[in-house]
């Protein structure tokens, strides 16, 4: 008589014990074949009495059931094993580094100048640029220094051969007159002139070369011309710019009497940090002032109606006390281990 | 403008210290550069009188000196300086003293013989650089006495740092009035008599140029003797003024000079020929100046001249043949105001700056030439020695400086400052500084005095009362402002955004010089009119750029020299062209912004996975692309001086030529000692920030078909023409056409190349046929065979 568990247990161990499709399918038929263990014991049932018949038939019956769902689990097992045996034959070493991953990076000054464009876009401040070589009027008369005046020996200016009209920016203050009349000439229609708001960031020349001096440097112009503007709040735009543009409060900012041909009164600002790695002594850092009544005239201003306030600083001398960079010449020598610490 | 603390004190003496004293000055906009003490610190350095100096018996230099320090007994102190003699005094550093530097004193052995201390030079001390025998002090002074004390080496020397406008600071008297408008302490000027005359001397004065020089004042002083030594405590004020001691007369108008800030100079009377002038040079003059220089004087410089010609430059410096010298025994005393317009520049143009030319280009009280001139006279008599004839003052009333009433709207102040100024406040900050004020209805009147140069508007005022009202007092305030959006135009990218694009294709940003060496612009641009500096900084920084390659090249060899051998560097910059067009923004001159990009070395940075090999045309050419996309540039061969003439392309969008791609012309690799040749490319930098608006098309839902066909072509038959010819035959629905594959070699005859071409069809309403697909391809196939007999690569 044969044991329908006896008959399913064996054919589990057997099936398990396949290592390969084939093997499995062969030892599929020595169960379920035409030959197999389990035809046999069905067609050994015809010598038995029909109620013994029927029982015994259907306790095969539910083995081969059984027998043919292990055999399936075995199908996918074996199917299983196989792909994971393939996919781990494909793994990579994640850890090789990618291609092509290299980026470049931005010229320090540059970084800084869109930050300070940001900081002042988000104040209403837009941007605006003038020529380098540019002529003497508006770098030095329309601004108050005429030809000999003793603040020309200020800026050491570089001329060009063969025109004595024109000189290599010394600031970008001329942008200030070009912005002025520009925004007068398109505006003298309308019935109230809107307040006139810019920057000018931009490269500037002086006739000079050391380690805190370079013959090309780099401005920062602000200009605000409208009926309400005044000196403190020249005080508050500056003050809250520097906090933005060093992300601390720890900052101090005093603004000291100066001078300056276009600007009436005149201040220096410094600042100094209450914290962190420049904590310490007095920072010089720009030069501002309420926009002298003559230049506002030669900006096609009425200064009767408006008052303005302007201030420069170096775009180089904010970004040396931002990264913390001790000689200015590094910014025009184009050296990638200096330039690559900027990406 | 230099100067001790007790000479500012005898003038001026708030009860602020010395440190206190200079951050007043710095936050009125004198800005203190430096404040130390006269002297560098030491102890034990007493007054001593040598008493005898024996020959030291084992050393022929040296000197056994026995001095007396004021003690019981005088010390034996071994000496080599030239000048140890007996009976003079000299500072002796006795054992245990400290000398700057660090030095101890102590008891020694020199060559056997004990010496009990150090007589010192003026360097050993710290005093001057002088160190060619022992500091000869005052033989009267009392020996013992600490020499600090004796020499007021405690006291602090000022450096104030001045701004144009405040000429009026450059003296004592100047610092003094300012201290006092500061601080409100009183104010103590110089009493200055006027002296009388024992002689009737006179020159004659004449003012040829008046609106130059409308005042001048000069005197006669007789039987001077020059040779005697200026006193010790005017020498000392002149030193810590900065201003080195010369012989008496000349200390003495430098003294007054500094005191008061009034130049004056001094002539040797003998060498004069008649009566003075005033007056314009004429072209044709010469002058030996007193600092050796001989110029040739033009028209519109001042001039103290006398029958025979030109003494002086006025108000800047005076002449070789006139000048006092040690021999001088009669004087002519000149005390001037001269215009500043007279002498602003002049000097400079020579070619140097003078005490006396850096004061009255920014202006002298015209008011002080008497005063200086009395004060000059009474110190020559005292020290000097002589009679003095009367002062003969010339006056062009007319034309010396006005200082008109400035009328001052008060309710001005706080609308400039921002913070409420009473109008009395107003007026007692400008009495203070010295204005004479009055109100009037609704106004305030002031009047500058006579050295103030920069008070003339009612801004100048405003600015006083900030400054004397404090700086730090005017809070920072923010400004209500109408909230309006500023312009971003999305047809344009932002500079950062075009940066953005090349830093993300692995560029680095450099900025280099603006001008570069004139033979770069003349050979590697062919520039035949460079634009020139008149004052380069350095012979190969002398033109302004008209590319930005050379800037660019010049930094990868900067690169190559610290061994990197891959660089990638972008630069946004202005060139300067020649520009005789009426639009240019400064008449003669184009100044367009550019953008340029250098590659050189390998294409990738090395790595595991990519195989080596240098970057090269079309490398730079996909980041050009890049860059632009989704404009599309053509590139048409073209030759440019700097470029390797079979490797270079102008660069076109939208038909209009922006720039320029290429490798470097081996000559110049050659010359710039580069050992692979980079690639460059430059474009305008607005055709950089130039992007379409997009326009939205719908997407189709057909089908897509993709054919293939491969041509054999003439191998110089360039790729661009064989695309505009397909684009010329494709109906709308060709939406793509690519070359994939470009072939020479097996296959293929010499002299030709297989193009491989891949077709995206898609047409936007029905599924395309098959006969419509071979269509078009038999189109393309005959258009191609027609125009540049491409035969199909089976």
């Amino acid at each position: 008589m044969i044991d329908p568990d006896g008959l399913v247990e064996a054919a589990r161990q057997a099936f398990a014990a396949a290592t390969d499709p084939a093997e499995l399918e062969r030892v599929k038929a020595r169960f379920l074949g035409k030959a197999g263990v389990v035809t046999e014991a069905l067609k050994s049932l015809a010598n038995l009495p029909l109620d013994e018949r029927k029982r015994a038939g259907a306790a095969i019956n539910r083995a081969k059931a059984q027998i043919e769902t292990l055999l399936e689990e075995a199908r996918e097992a074996l199917a299983r094993r196989r792909l994971e045996a393939q996919l781990a034959a494909q793994a990579l070493d994640v850890t090789l580094p990618g291609r092509n991953g290299s980026i470049g990076g931005l010229h320090p000054v540059t970084r800084t100048l869109e930050r300070v464009e940001a900081l002042f876009r988000s104040m209403g401040f837009s941007s605006v640029d003038g020529p380098e070589i540019e002529t003497d009027w508006h770098n030095f008369t329309a601004l108050n220094t005429p030809a000999d005046h003793p603040a020309r020996s200020m800026h050491d200016t570089f001329y060009l051969q063969g025109r004595d009209d024109v000189v290599l920016r010394t600031h970008t203050s001329p942008v200030q007159i070009r912005a002025m009349l520009e925004h007068t000439a398109r505006h003298r229609e309308a019935a109230s002139m809107p307040d006139l708001r810019v920057i000018v960031p931009g490269r500037v020349y002086r006739v000079d070369s050391d380690a805190t001096h370079s013959p090309m440097f780099h401005q920062l112009e602000g200009l605000w011309v409208g009926r309400d503007v005044a000196f403190a709040h020249l005080k508050g735009i500056i003050a809250s710019f520097l906090r933005a543009f060093f992300e601390t409060d720890a900052l101090a900012v005093r603004f000291r009497p100066s001078f300056f041909p276009f600007t009436e009164p005149s201040a220096e600002i410094d600042v100094r940090f209450t914290s962190g790695a420049l904590e310490g002594r007095w920072l010089e850092i720009a030069g501002c002032g309420m926009v002298h009544p003559q230049v506002l005239r030669n900006g096609g201003f009425d200064p009767e109606v408006v008052r303005g306030f302007a201030f420069g600083m170096g775009l180089d001398r904010l970004t040396m006390l931002r990264y913390g960079i001790n000689d200015l010449r590094l910014f025009f020598e184009s050296d990638l281990r200096f330039l690559a610490q900027f990406r | 403008m230099k100067f001790p603390e007790r000479w500012l004190r005898e003038f001026c003496d708030p009860p602020l210290s010395a440190e206190e004293l200079g951050e007043r000055l710095t936050m009125a906009g004198l800005e203190l550069e430096s404040l130390e003490p006269a002297a560098p610190p030491f102890i034990g350095v007493v007054t001593a009188r040598i008493l005898s100096a024996e020959p030291h018996p084992n050393a022929d230099k040296l000197r056994v000196c026995h001095v007396d320090v004021g003690g019981e007994a005088p010390l034996q102190i071994v000496c080599g300086a030239p000048n140890a003699r007996a009976g003079i005094v000299v500072p002796c550093a006795l054992v245990g003293a400290q000398l700057p530097g660090g030095l101890a004193i102590k008891r020694a052995k020199l060559r056997g013989v004990e010496s009990q201390g150090m007589l010192c030079s003026a360097r050993e001390l710290g005093l001057s650089e002088d160190h060619s025998g022992l500091l000869e002090l005052d033989p009267a002074l009392p020996v013992g006495t600490d020499v600090r004390q004796v020499l007021e080496l405690d006291e602090a020397v000022f450096d104030v740092s001045l701004t144009p406008n405040r000429a009026d600071c450059l003296s004592i008297l100047g610092i003094a009035r300012e201290v006092s408008a500061l601080t409100e302490a009183p104010l103590h000027p110089p009493r200055i008599d006027p002296v009388a005359a024992t002689l009737d001397a006179v020159r004659p004065i004449r003012l040829a140029a008046p609106e130059a020089c409308p005042r001048y004042l000069g005197r006669v002083i007789r039987g001077v003797d020059a040779k005697r030594p200026t006193p010790e405590w005017m020498r000392r004020r002149l030193e810590r003024s900065g201003v080195r001691a010369i012989h008496l007369l000349v200390d003495i108008t430098n003294y007054v000079m500094l005191e008061l800030g009034q130049p004056l100079h001094a002539f040797d009377e003998a060498k004069l020929q008649g009566g003075i002038t005033v007056r314009w040079a004429r072209s044709d003059e010469t002058l030996a100046l007193l600092n050796e220089q001989r110029i040739t004087l033009a028209p519109d410089v001042l001039v103290i001249a006398d029958e025979g010609g030109p003494l002086a430059m006025a108000g800047i410096m005076g002449g070789e043949g006139s000048g006092i010298t040690l021999d001088t025994i009669d004087v002519f005393l000149e005390s001037a105001f001269f215009a500043p317009a007279a002498v602003a520049g002049r000097a400079r143009r020579y070619g140097f700056v003078s005490e006396a030319s850096h004061r009255f280009e920014r202006g002298v009280d015209p008011e002080l030439p008497r005063r200086a001139l009395e004060r000059a006279t009474a110190l020559v008599l005292e020290l000097a020695g002589g009679s003095a004839g009367p002062i003969d003052e010339a006056v062009a009333p007319e034309h010396l400086p006005r200082r008109d009433p400035i009328r001052l709207r008060p309710e001005k102040v706080p609308a400039v400052l921002g913070i409420p100024v009473a109008p009395q406040r107003v007026v007692s900050l400008l009495r203070r500084d010295f204005l004479d004020v009055r109100e009037e209805e609704g106004a305030i009147i002031a009047q500058a005095p006579s050295w103030r140069f920069d008070l003339a508007l009612e801004e100048d005022l405003i600015e006083e009362v900030a400054r004397l009202h404090g700086y730090d007092e005017i809070p920072a305030l923010t400004l209500l402002a109408p909230m309006a959006p500023l312009p971003v135009s999305e047809a344009e990218r932002t500079n950062g955004e075009v940066r953005a694009r090349l830093v993300l294709r692995d560029y680095h940003e450099v900025i280099t010089y603006a001008f570069i060496d004139e033979a770069l612009e003349r050979e590697l641009l062919a520039n035949e009119d460079p634009i020139l500096l008149a004052n380069p900084i350095a012979s190969n920084m002398n033109a302004m750029r008209s590319s930005l390659w050379p800037g660019l090249l010049q930094a990868l060899q900067t690169n190559r020299k610290r061994q990197q051998a891959r660089v990638r560097l972008f630069e946004l910059g202005r060139c300067f062209l020649r520009d005789e067009s009426a639009d240019a923004t400064v008449a003669g001159f184009a100044q367009p912004l550019r953008l340029a990009a250098l590659a050189a070395g390998p294409a990738a940075a090395e790595q595991w996975g990519i195989p080596l090999r240098p970057v090269d045309f079309y490398d730079l050419k996909g980041d050009l692309e890049a860059l632009l996309a989704p404009l599309t540039p053509r590139f048409e061969p073209a030759l440019h001086p700097a470029l390797h003439p079979g490797r270079s392309a102008r660069v076109l969008l939208e038909g209009q030529p922006i720039g320029w791609i290429g490798e470097l012309h081996p000559q110049w690799v050659q010359r710039l000692e580069l050992t692979t040749a980079p690639q460059l490319f430059e474009l305008d930098l607005p055709a950089a920030r130039r992007r379409p608006m997009p326009c939205y098309a719908p997407v189709s839902r057909q089908p897509v078909v993709q054919r293939d066909l491969a041509f054999v072509v003439d191998a110089n038959v360039p790729v661009q023409a064989l695309l505009d010819a397909l684009h010329g035959e494709a109906p709308v629905w060709v939406r793509q056409i690519t070359l994939f594959d470009v072939y020479q070699g097996q296959g293929v005859e010499p002299g030709k190349r297989s193009l491989a071409f891949r077709f995206t069809l898609q047409h936007d309403e029905h599924t395309l046929t098959d006969d419509e697909i071979e269509d078009l391809l038999q189109r393309f196939r005959a258009r191609l065979e027609a125009s540049f007999s491409a035969r199909l690569r089976q």
